[in-house]
């Protein structure tokens, strides 16, 4: 995550709450201080009683610094259920050329994003389904640092938030994944982590479509799923998220 | 909807009831799922509890308890739960439990009810268990044809056109012409001023003018009575039409009085059954009776299997198909009878021609061997008298054979002088079989115990009827022995309502939907039948009679019912299929050629030959001998 230059330091450390805090008084736009004004749960909160927001951007690539946005998708949920009325899905006008690979992978082409908003038009609606939830990815070194960089560009200040990462929980899980000498002689893979792959381990369907809210809703049913077989409703939200 | 949860929907609308549900409501409905994962063991709802929620199982299992605990149903991916507790806005009815790890799709009471409100289907679906679930399915498919809809009433056109039985011949002729009739009905009207009605006795029709009074060159002056039928055949005012066509093929009439209360409303003919149903298999029956020689009959036989494909494609049921083939396959070996005593000679003895299996149920499709035997009159001398039968019953089943029906596998047919005996051995093996009963030579014999007489005495067949169904009923190992056989067919249905699927012989992954659906119902349908003393053949007028009786109650045998007539449906669907695409027709089914709504019902209907195969065993005391 990126630091936010006007904040002293020993705000980097508190409590995600204080800092909520500390951040809705310095920040300036008005989308960000809504943000922090919703708060954050305090790190002890049970898993179970945490509202939380699976999300999901498509990207022209992989380097926040170098590639844009071209679709958020969304779904609020909590580990009780994933709801489906409140799913959003965007398509927004990368700021940077579409290469034809990442087009082939999200199918977003270039009449797609020609009449497209740019992220700026939406921003309201993206932080209503943020505001008081717990973000939630798979993999999270896409969604955070790509949002950080789109807000500094446009509105000149960053954002930081705890987000809790699926991918992380099933490194943590799969310490060993690549197997040894002797296994992969007899034929064993290594063990992936990738949502798809995750997700067969729990006995999760298959989505054909690959869009950003498939994988928001993806990402949500799997979080249900690893709670349930590896931590508990009780699990404090607080050993979870990074 | 967003559009980008069409994957959601795609699930649902392969699945009943969403797969008939308008494309606005079903995204709608998409659009307020609400998605849970429950591990294996997590108890979803529980007695008690105030019912919010419908569900949907997007992956994975789900057991289903009644209030007792004891196992209800298993429900699999693409069924729902919990929609009886939200019709009674209360609590849970049904508690649930995850057996496997399951992704379920959650529907609100909001978005439930406004479903109920504005899709009927849905509603309909909802409403009922799966049992009723799966007679719906059978009467809405039943509902779609105007043979199984129209009562015999309706096609009365004109008041009775009578006469009494002393008139002459050529007064009947006049009134018939004058009428424009082609049968007059005769009246008895000496009933010794004891009753002030008419009584019908019997008809004469265009036909027996000119086969019986022309062609023998009566005179005009012959009182009527002498050439006209009688021991009537007649029908119910309130009959379906297809209640009818049944008649008139199974006896080969062309005229059937009709009958309400003691009164006749009428007569129906032929021709106004084909105005029902234009290419009617009516039509290929009597003409069947044109035909002059075996080669005439086998070019005609083409047309059987038309036939069937367009009784299909008429949305006919199961009971009207099968008793069509069967009227036209006993046709035919009538007309072979026929011909071979033109050829032959009249026979030294009197004889009946009796089918057995599937004919003799009406119960009997495209492919189809023939299964037959003779009862000869007891006065029949082997060597006098055999030659004959021999050469007849030879010329009939080699006919058969140039028709369409191959010969008997198992050498079940008149040419074989095991099954060409006179009346008195008749008797002796069927009171062998009963009542010194072995689980092997019944094995062999079942197909004895579905008998009908079609040719010659017909009474003998009769009395043979009437001796299994009077000692039948009182053997009880007989029973248990055939119960016992009957078991060892089962449902291919698996632990989690999942088709077990064989091998055929292309290597596909398929189920036989005869070996284990159809054979294994009427096989037990049969045997409680035996039990009750019925003398009923088909297995749809063998429940009729096991439910006079209180043998089975009411509901499980409706549910026999439906069960037979939805998996006897899909399998003559499947065989139609086949015609039209060129192929020959089997009765391996791959799932994936089923519709959503055929594989769901007939889950369901594999439930109820499975729950029937479980009473059976306890009712007769049977465990299985082996599985096949």
């Amino acid at each position: 995550m990126s630091d936010n230059q006007s904040l002293p330091d020993a705000v980097n450390t508190l409590p995600w709450p204080e800092q909520y805090q500390a951040l809705s008084e310095s920040a300036k736009a008005p989308v960000l201080k809504a943000f922090y004004e919703a708060g954050c749960v305090s790190e002890d909160t049970a898993i179970s009683e945490v509202p939380m927001v699976a999300l999901d951007f498509e990207t022209t690539g992989l380097e926040a610094d170098a590639h844009s946005i071209v679709s958020i998708g969304l779904v609020p949920f909590t580990m009780d259920a994933i709801l489906l009325n409140q799913a959003k899905h965007w398509i927004v006008r990368p700021r940077l050329p579409l290469h034809q690979v990442s087009v082939t992978f999200h199918g977003i082409t270039h009449a797609d994003i020609s009449d497209a908003p740019d992220l700026s038009e939406i921003l309201e609606d993206v932080f209503a389904s943020l505001n008081g939830r717990i973000v939630v990815v798979h993999f999270r070194h896409i969604e955070r640092p790509f949002l950080n960089v789109a807000l500094q560009y446009r509105l000149n200040e960053g954002i930081r938030f705890p987000l809790i990462d699926t991918m992380a929980i099933e490194a943590h899980l799969h310490p060993n994944r690549q197997p040894s000498f002797f296994k992969k002689l007899a034929g064993e893979k290594p063990t992936s982590i990738r949502l798809g792959d995750s997700r067969k381990r729990y006995g999760l369907p298959h989505y054909a479509a690959h869009n950003a809210l498939v994988d928001a809703i993806a990402t949500a049913e799997l979080l249900q799923a690893q709670i349930q077989h590896h931590f508990s409703p009780e699990t404090p939200v607080g050993d979870l998220w990074l | 909807m967003q559009a980008e949860l069409i994957d959601i929907r795609n699930h649902l609308i392969q699945h009943a009831p969403f797969d008939e549900m308008p494309e606005e409501l079903v995204n709608e409905l998409t659009a307020n799922i609400e998605i849970s994962y429950v591990r294996a063991g997590t108890q979803i709802t529980e007695t008690g509890q105030t019912s919010t929620r419908m569900y949907y199982v997007r992956s994975g299992a789900v057991e289903i308890f009644r209030r007792s605990g004891e196992l209800y149903n298993r429900i699999g991916e693409g069924e729902i739960f919990g929609q009886f507790g939200l019709l009674m806005r209360g609590q849970v009815r049904f508690p649930a439990r995850a057996l496997e790890d399951s992704l379920l799709y959650r529907v609100t009471a909001e978005t439930f009810h406004y479903l109920f409100e504005n899709d009927e289907n849905f509603a309909d679906f909802v409403e009922i268990e799966d049992r009723s679930r799966l007679r719906s399915a059978v009467s809405r498919r039943e509902k779609s044809n105007a043979l199984m809809t129209s009562r015999v009433n309706r096609l009365i056109s004109r008041e009775t056109v009578s006469a009494p039985t002393t008139v002459r011949l050529q007064e009947a002729a006049r009134i018939m012409t004058d009428q424009g009739v082609s049968a007059l009905l005769l009246m008895d009207e000496e009933c010794g001023g004891t009753c002030d009605r008419e009584r019908l006795v019997g008809i004469i029709t265009d036909r027996d003018l000119r086969t019986r009074a022309v062609t023998e060159a009566l005179p005009s002056e012959t009182p009527v009575s002498d050439i006209m039928t009688t021991g009537l055949i007649t029908i119910r005012a309130s009959s379906y039409v297809f209640e009818a066509m049944l008649t008139m093929l199974h006896n080969n009439v062309h005229h059937l009085p009709v009958i309400d209360g003691d009164e006749v409303r009428g007569v129906i003919a032929l021709a106004d059954i084909v105005r029902y149903e234009s290419q009617s298999s009516l039509y290929l029956v009597s003409n069947i009776f044109h035909q002059q020689d075996v080669k005439a009959l086998k070019k005609i036989s083409k047309d059987v299997r038309d036939s069937f494909v367009r009784m299909v494609n008429e949305d006919a049921n199961s009971h009207m198909i099968g008793s069509a083939m069967a009227g036209i396959g006993r046709s035919f070996t009538q007309r072979l009878l026929e011909l071979g005593e033109e050829k032959l000679g009249p026979p030294p003895v009197p004889y009946c021609f009796m089918a057995l299996g599937s004919m003799a149920r009406d119960e009997q499709l495209v492919v189809t061997d023939q299964d037959n035997a003779m009862i000869l009159d007891n006065s029949f001398v082997p060597e006098e008298h055999d030659e004959y039968f021999l050469a007849l019953a030879k010329f009939v089943s080699d006919g058969l054979a140039e028709c369409g029906y191959t010969y008997c596998t198992g050498d079940i047919m008149a040419t074989n002088p095991k099954w060409r005996q006179p009346l008195k051995v008749w008797r002796d093996y069927f009171t062998d079989w009963i009542e010194n009963p072995k689980a092997v030579a019944l094995l062999n014999s079942n197909i004895f115990f579905d008998l009908d007489g079609i040719y010659g005495r017909t009474e003998y067949a009769e009395e043979l009827k009437a001796l299994v169904a009077q000692k039948a009923s009182s053997s009880q190992l007989f029973l248990t022995l055939m119960a016992r056989n009957a078991l060892n067919r089962t449902p291919p249905l698996g632990f989690f309502r999942t088709f077990v699927l064989e091998e055929d012989g292309k290597h596909q992954k398929t189920f036989n939907l005869k070996r284990r659906g159809t054979a294994p119902l009427s096989d037990l349908i049969r045997i409680h039948a035996l039990a009750c003393g019925s003398q009923a053949q088909n297995s749809f007028e063998r429940l009729k009679s096991i439910g006079k009786t209180k043998l089975i109650m009411e509901d499980d045998l409706s549910n026999l019912r439906d069960a037979l007539e939805f998996i006897s449906i899909v399998r003559i669907r499947h065989q139609a299929l086949a015609l039209e695409a060129g192929e020959e027709p089997n009765n391996n089914v791959r799932p994936e050629d089923l519709s959503p709504f055929e594989r769901s019902h007939l889950k369901d209907a594999f439930q109820v030959v499975s729950n029937a195969q479980k009473f059976l065993r306890f009712r007769y005391n049977s465990q299985a001998t082996r599985h096949v």
